[in-house]
């Protein structure tokens, strides 16, 4: 027998061939034509109607298709494929519809004007060349960063305790650092209003706010940070102490350094988390119109609350105002988010 | 090596070791647990707080402060006292949760499902994004798109419903005001509470045992008939765990559901009717013009709505550990 | 590629056989010399005492056939041309050190290696004749008639011992008068009956390594495979369950065909008909020669078949 001397080429003969194909495809056109038909005879109608039809006919045609050419398993098989494939749909849909109605309704309102001005002396009726959101931009600022400034050390240091110290309540921490994260950011609010207000007598103020942001930020910081710290490996720790340094040492000079992305991480996380929540600045920071340069004392506004004001005076340029405010928050939502990203993936790999 | 040799060895005692810290490790262990415990603190302090203020609304209402629909202020010249009561809006709070669980979840688990099982690998990352994106926006921006952009829709799609499916009691329309309902609002509540229950299931299924999925396959299994039979019963936990902590989202979300919700201190079946309520977006209507007798009102229905969502959470977290251990 | 019956016939498929493994260029030696060594007698010895208690394997093709197969993960091309012939009735042996490719190989038997997702192939698996990489083909069919069982047992541990058994039958939804003769008749089988009939309803989980894997091998038989591939299934077990496994493999090889990967080349004499030797070095696993088991250890005609055989190493 001879040997044949000619390469073998490599081959996916499971990948599915033009002619497999071609049944899918009808299926597909005869879908569409049928959801035509069904909705140019039938009460059905509008975006709604088309919509429905498509989904109905979809799942039907693929059934009967798989059902011909296989049987019966490999019908049900198809229909959930289709069923899956709707629910993707269905959850991407919602986020093009909000960001698209964001940028088409805020850009109106939006120029680089809004960044200078304060709405001390403008009404929210008045026309949207006049005013600004500069006070929120501020308020928002000093809020978060007060947050930011609590929050960071509170939350690395549970996470230490619980990876690194692992004391005798460390499980008891962590499920309690978990429960936290679930409180409604309204009870946050309420919370510091009774502490700060109430009990201590004080007035509206930007701290007031940032602590009940802080209330809502340490979970999520204590939370990524423990991923975080989890995933150094154990050697390095080992490696540490056995060059004799105290443990306060290695974690200090060993860990967090080699956490450090991964902590910036965290910290990013929880502004994003905080930066758009609104109902615990509702009860705390009295939603000022004016710039407030002073963090302590006399009514604050920030981005949310710009947002609510407008909203509830319900005026076309008000409306108008409120989202633009989105808009920019929006897109200081992306910032925030984008970074976090950047941290944890680039200058996570680059070690 | 048998040991039927006379000679009988003591086995030592371990020995006990001890380790003093040096000064500074037991600062720095100091400073930790001070930190970490502060979360411990500040849970019981909310708590503490909470109910120091509300109590004596409770204390006047007795148990018809869960149960009871008024929310009446005073008015000292009829001698009248005030009648707070949040059992409409605690109604109300569950109604809506259950509607976001009931549109949320199946969509959610769906979605999971795709990004698992089924997404050419092009698409799966972007895709991630998109879920995650969706759970970084804020609150009032859902509220104000389901005010604005929604709204008018889900407007229609209710009329819909009650034109085909009125016969059923929750369907019913004693009037014909289809903004500002329940359905609304759960279905916002729904799309925000989406990315939260969709990372946790696609977290579980992809630690689905492989060698399991293998067997299935292996005996002539399809696609689906694999997830029933290996997908399911090992992700169950975690997928139930992850709803619930979606509920939780649900139960204590404020703004977004403030604007699509109208407010109405009574209990009624109709979903698609205008009147609902939530006890945080309660406790946002009334807060600015309260007086202290109402303000302690309000501190008492954050108490029992910061007591309900840490059960919720309790359980949710629970499960998802457990089946986490397994 | 039928065969007929008789002693010819063996001659005929040897030398196929011997064709086959001729491509790879060797030169036939003489191995008497080799024959001395006490390593080879006594696998030999086992293979051909086993081979006059149980008289000649019935002859007749079953249907599966690999022609060429050659296969790739990305680039690395980790197969080249593996023909072999599994006949109805017969135990197939697939011997050599790790990493040569036999799990690969026999993956490509069921349509497993597919899932992979780098996998490429060239060559064809004829089943009746019949290739089951032409376009069309149901792949989920294929797995019902060519059943697996794996190195590590894995029961459904959210099933009972019967629905396991019996999972098969519900995966495929096939529907059957029966459920609980053929319940009993896999479990009887597979050697498991008399430990576990009278706690069906429990959890498959809650047996032993070697009844789990016993499980696994009732559950592959509910579907009536015509071959029957198992991949290193004891290498897991203890001494004790993989003799009563191989015991059930050389009773279920009467109905069907049996490829068995296994590492350890005592139980290829014990267990199978045939063996087929796979190496790689360095590069993409080859069939460096295949026989009937006997001469495989006895009278290898390759030099590096007898230097593994024997021990020298792997």
């Amino acid at each position: 027998m001879t040997q044949t001397l000619t390469a073998v080429q490599p081959g996916r003969p499971w990948k599915l061939t033009q002619k497999q194909i071609l049944p899918d495809l009808f299926g597909a056109i005869f879908t569409v034509a049928a959801t035509l038909a069904i909705v140019a005879i039938s009460p059905l109608k509008g975006k709604l109607g088309f919509a429905l039809t498509l989904i109905f006919m979809a799942i039907i045609t693929a059934t009967a298709i798989s059902w011909i050419r296989r049987d019966r398993k490999a019908a049900m098989n198809s229909t959930t494929t289709v069923l899956v494939y709707i629910a993707a749909a269905f959850v991407i849909m919602p986020l093009f519809s909000v960001i698209y109605e964001i940028f088409k309704l805020g850009s109106v309102g939006f120029s680089f004007g809004i960044f200078t001005d304060d709405m001390a002396e403008t009404s929210a009726a008045s026309p949207l060349t006049e005013g600004g959101l500069l006070h929120a931009v501020i308020g928002t600022a000093y809020i978060v960063i007060f947050a930011t400034l609590i929050s960071t050390p509170v939350g690395i240091l549970t996470a230490l305790y619980i990876v690194e110290v692992k004391g005798r309540f460390a499980g008891l921490v962590r499920f309690f650092v978990q429960a936290m994260s679930g409180v409604p950011s309204i009870v946050a609010g309420l919370f510091i209003f009774a502490v700060w207000m109430i009990q201590l007598g004080n007035a509206y103020s930007g701290i007031a706010g940032g602590f009940a942001l802080t209330v809502l930020m340490i979970p999520t910081v204590a939370r990524t940070s423990e991923e975080v710290l989890k995933l150094i490996p154990q050697d390095l720790r080992e490696a540490g102490l056995a060059l004799g340094a105290t443990q306060w040492r290695t974690v200090a000079m060993v860990i967090i350094p080699a956490a450090r992305s991964g902590l910036v991480t965290a910290v990013i996380l929880g502004v994003a988390r905080v930066v758009g929540e609104t109902a615990p600045l509702l009860l705390t920071i009295g939603g000022a119109d004016a710039i407030n340069l002073n963090p302590g004392e006399g009514n604050m506004s920030a981005f949310p609350y710009y947002v609510w004001k407008n909203l509830l005076i319900g005026d076309e340029n008000a409306i108008s105002r409120a989202w633009t405010g989105v808009f920019v928050l929006m897109i200081l939502v992306l910032i925030i988010f984008t970074l976090a990203r950047y941290f944890s993936t680039v200058r996570g790999n680059k070690k | 090596m048998s040991s039927a040799v006379v000679e009988q060895k003591q086995t030592p005692k371990p020995r006990v070791i001890t380790t003093e810290l040096r000064f500074t490790d037991k600062v720095f262990r100091g400073v930790v647990t001070g930190g970490g415990l502060i979360s411990l603190v500040i849970l019981g302090l909310i708590g503490f707080f909470l109910i120091y203020n509300g109590f004596e609304a409770i204390r006047n209402a007795g148990f018809a402060f869960l149960t009871g629909f008024d929310w009446v202020d005073a008015v000292p010249e009829n001698n009248q006292p005030a009648s707070y009561g949040i059992g409409a809006m605690l109604y109300g709070t569950i109604v809506t949760g259950i509607l976001a669980l009931l549109m949320g979840v199946p969509i959610a688990v769906g979605t999971a499902l795709f990004l698992s099982y089924y997404a050419p690998e092009w698409l799966k990352k972007p895709m991630v994004v998109v879920v995650d994106v969706m759970a970084a926006i804020p609150s009032i921006v859902y509220g104000l798109w389901g005010f604005f952009v929604l709204m008018p829709h889900a407007e229609y799609w209710a009329k819909l419903i009650h034109k085909y499916f009125g016969f059923i009691p929750f369907f019913d329309m004693p009037a014909p005001v289809y903004t500002r309902s329940p359905f609304i609002a759960g279905l916002v509540l729904a799309i925000m509470i989406t990315p939260i229950v969709t990372a946790i299931s696609r977290e579980v299924f992809a630690q689905t045992p492989l060698e399991r999925i293998q067997a299935a396959y292996a005996l002539g299994a399809t696609k689906w008939s694999m997830i029933k039979a290996v997908v399911f019963p090992y992700g169950r936990g975690g997928v139930v765990g992850g709803a619930m902590l979606g509920l939780g989202r649900a139960l204590g979300e404020t703004v977004a559901v403030y604007t699509v919700l109208n407010l109405v201190y009574d209990i009624r079946i109709e979903v698609l009717l205008s009147a609902g309520g939530n006890v945080a977006s309660m406790i946002v209507n009334k807060f600015g013009e309260a007086d202290f007798v109402e303000l302690q009102a309000l501190m008492a229905a954050g108490f029992v709505l910061f007591l309900v969502t840490l059960m919720v959470n309790f359980l949710a977290n629970f499960i998802i550990n457990k089946t986490a251990r397994e | 590629m039928s065969t007929t019956d008789g002693a010819n016939s063996n001659n005929d498929r040897e030398e196929r056989m011997s064709q086959v493994t001729g491509k790879q260029g060797s030169i036939n030696q003489d191995h008497s010399a080799a024959k001395q060594s006490v390593a080879t007698h006594s696998l030999s010895d086992v293979a051909s005492a086993r081979r006059a208690k149980l008289g000649q394997p019935i002859a007749g093709s079953t249907g599966l056939e690999a022609r060429g197969v050659h296969a790739w993960f990305g680039k690395k091309h980790v197969l080249e041309d593996i023909s072999m012939d599994f006949f109805s009735g017969t135990v197939t042996a697939l011997i050599g050190p790790s990493g040569c490719g036999k799990s690969t190989f026999i993956r490509i038997l069921n349509r497993m290696h597919e899932f992979i997702p780098t996998a490429a192939l060239a060559g064809q698996v004829l089943l009746d004749g019949k290739d089951v990489y032409e376009p069309g083909v149901d792949v989920t069919k294929i797995r019902l008639r060519v059943g697996m069982v794996f190195q590590k047992p894995n029961p459904f541990p959210s099933m009972t011992i019967k629905e396991n058994v019996l999972s098969g039958l519900r995966l495929a939804q096939i529907k059957i008068e029966n459920a609980d003769e053929l319940l009993e008749s896999c479990l009887r089988r597979a050697g498991l009956w008399d430990e576990v009939k009278d706690r069906l309803n429990e959890y498959g989980g809650a047996l032993s390594g070697g009844q789990q894997q016993r499980l696994c091998i009732a559950r592959s038989l509910a579907v009536n495979p015509q071959v029957l591939l198992m991949d290193e299934p004891c290498s897991a077990l203890d001494p004790g369950s993989t003799l009563r496994i191989e015991e059930t493999v050389r009773e279920l090889a009467a109905s069907m065909s049996i490829v068995i990967v296994t590492h350890n080349m005592q139980q290829a004499a014990r267990v199978s008909d045939y063996t087929g030797f796979f190496l790689s070095d360095g590069g993409p696993g080859r069939l460096i020669e295949s026989g009937t088991t006997e001469e495989i250890f006895s009278n290898p005609k390759q030099k590096r078949t007898e230097d593994y055989v024997s021990g020298r190493f792997g």
